[in-house]
Order: C-alpha cells, then structure tokens, then sequence
C-alpha cells in the first residue's frame, strides 16, 4: 500500500491519542479522568509506536484504498452522508429512506440504465422495501421517527 | 441438571416462534455473503427491545448459530462462503456440487453442523454453571484485570498487526470514557452534543460491524455476483445420516476443533474450521481425496464452525469475555436488558440464562431441519446483487440506531464510528477489540474506581493490582497473549520475507 496512505492514517490515530492524553491529564476534577489517564497514556505510547513506523515505511498490515475502490465508494459515501446528516432529519426517515434507496440502487445496480424494466424493477423494490420497513418499524416495533416531508 | 428445569419455557409460542424466526431468517442472511454473523447479531439487535430478556437472546441466539451454518449454502452452491467461517467448506463442498452432488453436501454439512453444534452447546451447559460459581471468587482487582485481558487477548489473536490489534482495544476503551463519569459527573471528552449521553453501545455496535460492509460493498462498484446456483437433485436424508456416521473420524475431530478453539477468547469459527479440515486430512488414509469433493472434508469444516458457537460463550456467560466478535454483540444484547454475565445471570436470572441456552440446543435441531429445505431459497438470496444488499443494510443500520432510544444523535454516532472503521480496516484495525473495549470499557472502569477506593483504605494501589495469586495469573496471561502473538506475527514475517526473497 501507499506509504503516505499509512502515514495519513496512521497520523490521524496519534493526533487524537495525543488530544485523548492532553484532555485526560489537563481537565478537572483529576479523580474523573484517572480511568482515561491509564488508557491515553497506552493508547499514544501505541498511536505513536504505529506512526513512527508508518514514517518509516515499515507498516506492512492493512491494503488502504486504491484509487478505483475510493471512485466506486465515493457516490455511496456521499449520498450516506445526506441520507443520515441531513435528510433524514429534513425531509423524514421514510422519504429519506426511500429516495437514497433508489439512488444507490440507481448507481450500483449492474442492470443497464437504458431498458425501461431495470428502472421499473429499481421503483418496485424500493417501493416494497419501504413497505416492510414502515411495518416493521411503524407497526410491529411502534418505533416514532421524525416527520417531515410526506412521511 | 437445572437446564431440564427451563426447556418448558422455549416452547411458549412466542419464544418458539422467534426461535424459529431467527434460525430461519439466519440461514438466509448466512447464505448472504457480505452479511457476515456478527452484522446479522448486531442489526436484529433493535428488534429484541420490546421483548423480554429470555425471548431477546432466543432471537439472537438462533440467528447466531443458524447464520454460521448458513454460510455454507453459499460456500456449496456458489462458492462464495457466506462468512469467513465457510472458506474451508468451499475446498470440498462446491467440488461436490459441480459433480452433481450438492444436495448430499448440504445434507451433509447440515448433518455435521448440527451434531457440532449440540455437543458445543452441551459444553456450555455443562461448564459454564462450574466457571460462574469460580467468578464468585474474583473481587474488583480480578474484574480489573479480567475486562484488560478480554481487551488484549481479542486484540492480539483477532489482529494481523499486535499493536494494532491493542490500539483498537485502546480508542474502544476511550470511547467507552465519553460523557458524564458516574461518580464525580464530570464531562468527559464531549466534543459534539450527540455525545452527551456517552456513547450507546448498539448504535455502536451497529455502527462498527454494518457500515464497513456496506462502504466494502459500494467499493466494488456496479459489481455482479456473477455467480451461478448449481442445481440441486434429490438425494436421500438417510443414506446422509449413514455417511455422516460412517465418517466418525471427521466428525470428530472436526467437532472437538470447533469446540477447543471456540473455547479459547477471540480465536473465534474463522479459523476453526480450517484448522479442523487440516487435521482431518492429515489424520485421514484418503488425503489425496481433500480438495476433489471428499464428503470429510465438509463434514469436518461444518461441524467445527458450528461446535465453536457454544463454547464461544462460556467466557462470555461466565467471565464477560467474549470468546468471538458475535458473542461481543450478544454481550451488548444482555447488558441492554439490565443483566450481566457471571454469578448474578446463574444466580438471579436463571430464567433468561436457561431458556436462552436452551433455545441453542433446539436451534440446532431446528437448523439441521429447516435447512435442507432453506437452502434453495437462500441460495437465490445470495445471488440478490450487492448494491440491493448495501442499500438494505444501510437503511435498516439507520433506523436500528434510532429505534434504540429514538435520538437522531445516535444515528449521527453510528454513522460516524462506521465511516471511520471503514478507513481504520484498510489500514490494518480490527473492529472486533474496539468494541470489546467499547463494552468492556465500563465495567473495567467502575471496578478500578472501586478496587482503588479499597486499595487506598487498605494496602494501596500497587499491592492491590498488582500482587495475589489470582491477580498474578491475570496478568500473566495477558502478557503471555501478547507474548505469543507477537512471537506469531515476527514468525509470520520471517516466513514472508524469505518467501519474497526466494521469489
């Protein structure tokens, strides 16, 4: 894998255990952090241990992420980030729901986009999906999610 | 004998119905690649809230061992394992399938499962009731050291990388430190008002084990299975009971694998039944036989995955270690009802910890049946694309975190902690220690306030933690796991880099 890869990665573990341990022995009261001291005081010595030979090229576990596996995701990822950040709280779980549902299967789905019957296929599969989420959900678990557009 | 007290109780006809449910609706999701047992566990775990606890872990249970067994349909029929678990039932299973023998190595692998599976579950019958009365002995030091050694020990054995495996089991343990303390109600590392009421266990849990898959699932684009299902042909139930008794050697020894390594904590059903095709073709006079569709070589895969399920939870009940990443989900699943692991379920909750064990006895009856019959349909819903499958998962991920105490927040959590293991496993972190740390975290926590506040009236921190037999022992084990896996990772390194070099 991309040494700069496991430098990036491994760098950002060893920020957040060296923000862990600065928090853990500079907050008050110091009887509600000596917990969080014994485990940030590992977690950099470790975090550390991790960057310093990710520095020096010698990380050899874990394939990161090639170029083409990063593209693939990236329109997943995005839409997971409106659908769960955004939507639905904004426009409400089912809508939301069933709006990201049909564009990921828009995207991912192998069947060509240019026959009418792949994208009738994708509404129907949605549309029953939703339909056994709301009885799941709604009916059976009695679980209230937020509504605001439609339902 | 107090099990033969509560078998009653797995027949009332909520509790049988989930029961069958789960063992059902397992082996459709086992036969699912992608949908790996541990993530089954984690997204039904939201179903289980409006039940009692007993009828929870029923649910749970079964979806645990029949997800395990189901992996196999895939593994025969389209040579895909369904879970890590099945990568050694693929060696002999799908070669018999090619040869116009599918139905005898799913008989076959169902047959084995289940005589695995029961003699696994009669381990935990019979040890753990012995090893929860031992844990009475433990005071806050042991409970200490025993949450550090559940920690370090899936760490270093669940892990490629030592010290990655310990860094994950590190931020579990901290995250499991974010919100209010118990004792002063200080805050604690909230740096976002989601993480107010400290971080909730399920939606971690969801979190963890589901998105990943989901992000591993978009990587591979608009990807087709490209699979075909074999046909299967009929073939007859009892000439499969007869081979599968004919095969005791493989049977065996594939059952006492699964059942020895599931005993062990964090080892875990991936390696066991490798390691128990090995042994049983080392042993065997038909070795040239493994790899060319060889009935033993599936008998023993299967029966060593599905014995590893119940002794997996004998550290689980007994000592609240988890003896694998599902059984670490099964522990968010007791802790969410109010019941813990140890003395107190055996003692106080002998209703639950009964009817829950033996519900896995009936399961794997139930498994064993409804399998053969199953596996057509599973294999067709393993063939389901992998885009349909990711959108599935992702929206119930997200309505399973919310439906836990109905906070967008959670959701939000969820959300985040998967995005973030996803990159973590591609750098080589492991999901497994980092929720051990995140459920063991708090009990790790509150035994060493209470072992420092002893320590201090008495002989002071040091001479508390650190001395006493018992203590002793702890910690030589969880310097000696780390000893080993790391010895195990320098020998695995030297052995590469002479391979490279050869090449």
């Amino acid at each position: 894998m991309n040494r700069s890869q496991h430098v990036f990665g491994s760098g950002l573990v060893f920020a957040v255990g060296l923000w862990v341990t600065w928090v853990s022995y500079t907050q008050q009261p110091a009887e509600a952090f000596l917990f969080p001291r014994l485990i940030a005081s590992v977690f950099v010595v470790l975090a550390g241990w991790t960057f310093g030979k990710a520095v020096m090229g010698l990380s050899k576990v874990g394939n990161g992420v090639t170029r083409t596996m990063f593209l693939n995701m990236l329109p997943g990822l995005i839409i997971t980030l409106i659908y769960v950040f955004w939507a639905a709280k904004s426009l409400g779980f089912y809508t939301a729901t069933a709006i990201a549902f049909f564009v990921l299967l828009s995207i991912y789905d192998p069947a060509p986009h240019s026959k009418t019957k792949s994208w009738v296929k994708r509404g129907v599969i949605t549309a029953v999906f939703l339909a056994v989420m709301y009885g799941l959900f709604a009916m059976l678990l009695n679980v209230y999610t937020p509504k605001e557009i439609l339902f | 004998m107090d099990f033969i007290y509560y078998f009653g109780d797995v027949f009332t006809p909520l509790s049988f119905m989930l029961l069958l449910g789960g063992t059902i609706g397992g082996l459709i999701l086992g036969a699912t690649p992608g949908l790996s047992p541990t993530m089954a566990v984690a997204l039904l775990i939201p179903f289980t809230f409006q039940l009692e606890a007993a009828q929870g872990l029923i649910l749970l249970g079964a979806a645990y061992t029949s997800t395990v067994a189901g992996g196999a349909v895939s593994a025969i029929l389209l040579k895909i394992p369904g879970a890590p678990a099945n990568i050694a039932t693929t060696l002999d299973g799908h070669t018999m399938a090619k040869q116009g023998q599918g139905a005898r190595a799913l008989q076959l692998s169902f047959l084995a499962s289940a005589v695995g599976g029961i003699f696994g579950v009669l381990l935990l019958i019979f040890l753990t009731p012995v090893l929860a009365q031992w844990a009475l002995a433990f005071g806050p030091s042991h409970l200490f050291w025993l949450a550090i050694l559940g920690v370090t020990v899936i760490g270093t054995l669940d892990s490629a990388s030592v010290v990655k495996g310990l860094l994950s089991g590190c931020i579990g343990l901290w995250l499991a430190t974010i919100g209010f303390d118990d004792i002063m109600g200080a805050q604690r590392f909230i740096f976002h008002p989601a993480l107010g009421g400290g971080i909730n266990i399920i939606a971690a849990l969801i979190g963890l084990f589901a998105i990943p898959q989901v992000l591993t699932m978009f990587a591979k684009g608009r990807h087709h299975t490209g699979a075909e299902v074999i046909e299967v042909q009929r073939h007859s139930i009892l000439e499969a009971f007869r081979e599968l008794f004919s095969r005791t050697r493989a049977l065996s020894i594939g059952t006492l694998t699964g059942s020895i390594i599931g005993l062990i904590p964090g080892v875990g059903g991936q390696i066991a039944g490798l390691v128990a095709y090995d042994q049983t073709k080392k042993f065997s006079s038909e070795k040239d036989k493994f790899g060319t569709g060889h009935s033993e070589g599936v008998i023993a895969a299967e029966s060593a995955n599905n014995a590893m399920v119940g002794p997996s939870l004998v550290p689980l009940l007994t000592l609240s270690i988890p003896g694998s990443p599902t059984a670490a989900v099964l522990l968010g699943g007791l802790l969410i009802h109010g019941i813990f692991p140890g003395s107190d379920l055996f003692d106080n909750h002998p209703d639950v910890a009964w009817t829950f064990i033996n519900s896995m006895l009936i399961g794997q009856v139930l498994m064993c049946i409804f399998g053969l019959y199953v596996a057509g349909l599973a294999a067709r819903v393993a063939q389901v694309p992998q885009s349909v499958m990711a959108a599935i998962v992702l929206a119930l991920s997200v309505f399973g975190a919310y439906s836990v105490q109905g906070s967008m927040g959670d959701v939000y959590v969820m959300a985040c902690l998967g995005i973030g293991m996803f990159f973590l496993e591609r750098f080589g972190f492991s999901a497994a220690p980092l929720v051990l740390g995140l459920i063991l975290g708090p009990i790790a926590e509150a035994n060493f306030i209470q072992g420092g506040m002893i320590a201090d009236a008495t002989v002071g921190k040091a001479s508390y933690f650190l001395t006493g037999g018992l203590n002793l022992l702890l910690i030589t084990v969880v310097l000696a796991s780390i000893a080993y896996s790391v010895w195990m990772e320098l020998l695995h390194r030297r052995y590469t880099t002479k391979e490279e070099a050869q090449a």
